[in-house]
């Protein structure tokens, strides 16, 4: 699904040139569910960037399933993001004067599908994620939990092979944010990619696979096997 | 274009900031409306003046004569002189580019008390001799009877032409004019017809409350011999009145053995360069409107751009996030723009319908004030449906002119920086 090698990035402001991935190589395949860690600096939210089509890489190859990203213009690289990846952030990122169901359906809006379409389809997926009471409420009229399965709906609505989340729970506490977790493994139950992007060891602790970045670098890859031991050893620390 | 979206994002983004949006809005309407009006009233302006001169015959020419301001041939300056009968013949004969030549004489004044008889009733009015030439160069419409004829010249015949304001005064509204007698200083004359001016220009006094004799009837009748007061002069078509104006100055004064370089003893006014002047005073007019109407447009559209940048900057994030969800760079232009267009045109649109509508405002209540003697120089303001169609045309480039700036801005932004919070 993603295949990724040698990967260098820089940022170049005036004179002054910071180089955050040094070669960085790695390999996720579909119906993963990763966890990307790493110290602030480390080159996470590049990398996630990148991942997402976001931004673009100095050197190195990025195959996206199959395809390599490399020079997209920005209308190439909103088709890519719209019909491959779907996105989840932080700050939940909904549109404030759009209701839950209007915001799900944005992406099929840029789709060009019709209004009662998209529509239709949004109302699906709200009730899927247990939100159909709220689809006509406006986001500042709902629960943080509430915004992000909005946002969760909003990033599977258009079928996306991969759904990138950054920080899906940093401003959740921490009931909700299991709750949001238990979406997304289901999300991933039905075999689409999931790759989240935390600082919190045991939201990392609940996916399949974790990623440590360190320097620009993979530190340290530990597999489903391995979590038991990464958990305790995180007990430790 | 006309996705409901679409245009709901645009309500939002404009209706999140109103004051700011009105303001600006406010800017692009005044514009418009200035333009407008000041359009409209140059024309109003235009039109009054336009109405009171259109008909009067602007390839013409009117000399007198004054002391002279030069010696010449044994003469002193200052000399006392008059054009003659003969000298209408001798232009008519030897100045080909001469199409009328009609002579005007002068008698009593209506400031000078009472000079009109009529039964009991009794009036002050300007009392003219006329050729038949003269309403062929200020044309009056007939009302009843008819103009002085050439036989009235030949014969000298006691008749008269009276003005509309003449017969008003002079006769109650029902008589019949026509075959009455009427006293003028002291001599009885029979009315034989009428009028009343097509134009606003007078020539002493105004033609309404004017009494015309034949020409050679006033010379005969008040004792002024073959003198000649007052010339009016027209151009065959294609001749400049100019050179018209020239070649009979120097004749009379020849004639009248007047230095060639005397430009005292033989004034003339010569209408088709009033009229130019005139029609370069509206032209320079129309222009100031033009320029200081899309200037204050200008200045309204900026506003605009200011805004929709401000907007685009408040909005970096929401824009991020739509593009990280698959908008492609054009639907955020068109956004943008439509957002601009939007603003400027219904902005524009009410300064339009504001400014066209204080117009007719304006014209109705010039239009419901009884005609009266005084005509005003202002006379129907408009606005030509070019004007207005050019405006709207301008107001929609305008838009996207100010919109295009912010939505370069817009194409800017990477998404990426919707992201991260920081």
């Amino acid at each position: 699904m993603i295949s990724i090698q040698d990967l260098h990035k820089s940022y170049v402001t005036g004179n002054n040139s910071l180089h955050v991935l040094k070669g960085l190589n790695l390999e996720i395949k579909e119906g993963e569910f990763v966890s990307i860690m790493g110290s602030s600096g480390s080159g996470k939210s590049t990398l996630l960037n990148i991942l997402g089509v976001l931004d673009d890489y100095d050197k190195g190859n990025y195959y996206l399933s199959g395809k390599r990203i490399w020079g997209l213009n920005e209308t190439q690289a909103a088709i890519t993001r719209n019909a491959m990846i779907g996105f989840i952030f932080q700050s939940f990122n909904l549109i404030s004067f759009k209701n839950a169901m209007e915001n799900v359906a944005l992406p099929l809006y840029y789709q060009k599908v019709s209004r009662k379409k998209r529509n239709l389809i949004a109302m699906e997926y709200l009730d899927r994620l247990g939100l159909k009471d709220w689809a006509h409420h406006l986001p500042s009229e709902l629960s943080g939990g509430q915004k992000q399965r909005v946002a969760i709906a909003r990033a599977l609505i258009s079928n996306p092979k991969i759904i990138l989340a950054d920080e899906p729970t940093g401003a959740l506490d921490s009931q909700t944010s299991l709750e949001v977790m238990d979406i997304l493994k289901e999300v991933n139950d039905q075999g689409i990619t999931v790759i989240i992007v935390t600082h919190e060891h045991d939201i990392a602790a609940l996916t399949k696979k974790i990623i440590r970045l360190k320097d620009g670098v993979i530190g340290e890859i530990i597999t489903n096997g391995d979590l038991q031991n990464y958990r305790n050893r995180l007990t430790q620390e | 274009m006309f996705d409901l979206d679409r245009w709901n994002e645009i309500w939002h983004a404009l209706a999140k900031n109103k004051v700011r949006s009105l303001l600006t809005a406010f800017g692009v309407f005044w514009g418009i409306f200035m333009l407008i009006v000041m359009a409209g009233a140059s024309n109003g302006l235009k039109n009054g003046i336009v109405e009171g001169v259109a008909k009067f015959a602007t390839n013409s020419c009117f000399m007198w004569s004054q002391q002279t301001g030069e010696p010449y041939k044994g003469f002193k300056r200052g000399r006392q002189w008059n054009m003659e009968s003969d000298d209408i013949t001798y232009i008519l004969n030897n100045v080909p580019e001469v199409e009328y030549i009609s002579p005007k004489n002068f008698g009593s004044r209506m400031n000078g008390g009472p000079n009109t008889i009529h039964g009991l009733k009794s009036g002050a009015y300007n009392v003219k001799g006329d050729y038949p030439e003269y309403i062929k160069i200020d044309p009056y419409t007939i009302l009843q009877g008819r103009w002085i004829n050439d036989m009235d010249i030949r014969d000298k015949r006691k008749v008269c032409v009276i003005g509309e304001k003449v017969f008003e005064q002079m006769f109650d509204a029902k008589e019949n004019p026509l075959g009455d007698y009427l006293k003028i200083s002291g001599v009885y004359y029979q009315v034989i017809g009428v009028i009343r001016p097509e134009t606003n220009i007078n020539i002493n006094g105004r033609a309404e409350e004017s009494i015309f004799l034949p020409f050679t009837t006033m010379q005969q009748t008040y004792n002024m011999g073959n003198m000649v007061h007052f010339l009016a002069v027209t151009a065959k078509k294609g001749t400049p009145v100019s050179v018209v104006e020239e070649k009979v100055k120097s004749i009379i004064k020849l004639r009248h053995s007047i230095a060639p370089t005397d430009v005292q003893a033989l004034m003339s006014i010569n209408i088709e360069e009033q009229f130019k002047q005139i029609s370069g005073l509206f032209i320079a007019i129309g222009l100031l409107t033009w320029i200081v109407g899309i200037g204050t447009l200008m200045a309204g559209v900026i506003g605009v751009s200011n805004i929709m940048l401000v907007i685009v900057k408040e909005r970096t994030k929401e824009i991020g996030v739509q593009r990280a969800l698959g908008a492609s760079p054009r639907t955020i232009i068109t956004q943008i723009m439509l957002e601009s267009v939007a603003l400027t045109t219904i902005a524009g649109y009410t300064g339009l319908s504001m400014g066209v509508g204080l117009l007719e405002l304006v014209s109705k209540i010039i239009d419901s004030q009884p005609k009266t003697g005084n005509e005003v120089f202002f006379r129907n303001p408009e606005v030509s449906i070019t004007v207005a169609v050019a405006a709207l045309i301008i107001l929609v480039l305008a838009g996207l002119f100010a919109g295009s700036i912010p939505a370069k801005r817009a194409l800017m932004i990477k998404p990426i920086e919707a992201l991260r919070e920081e």
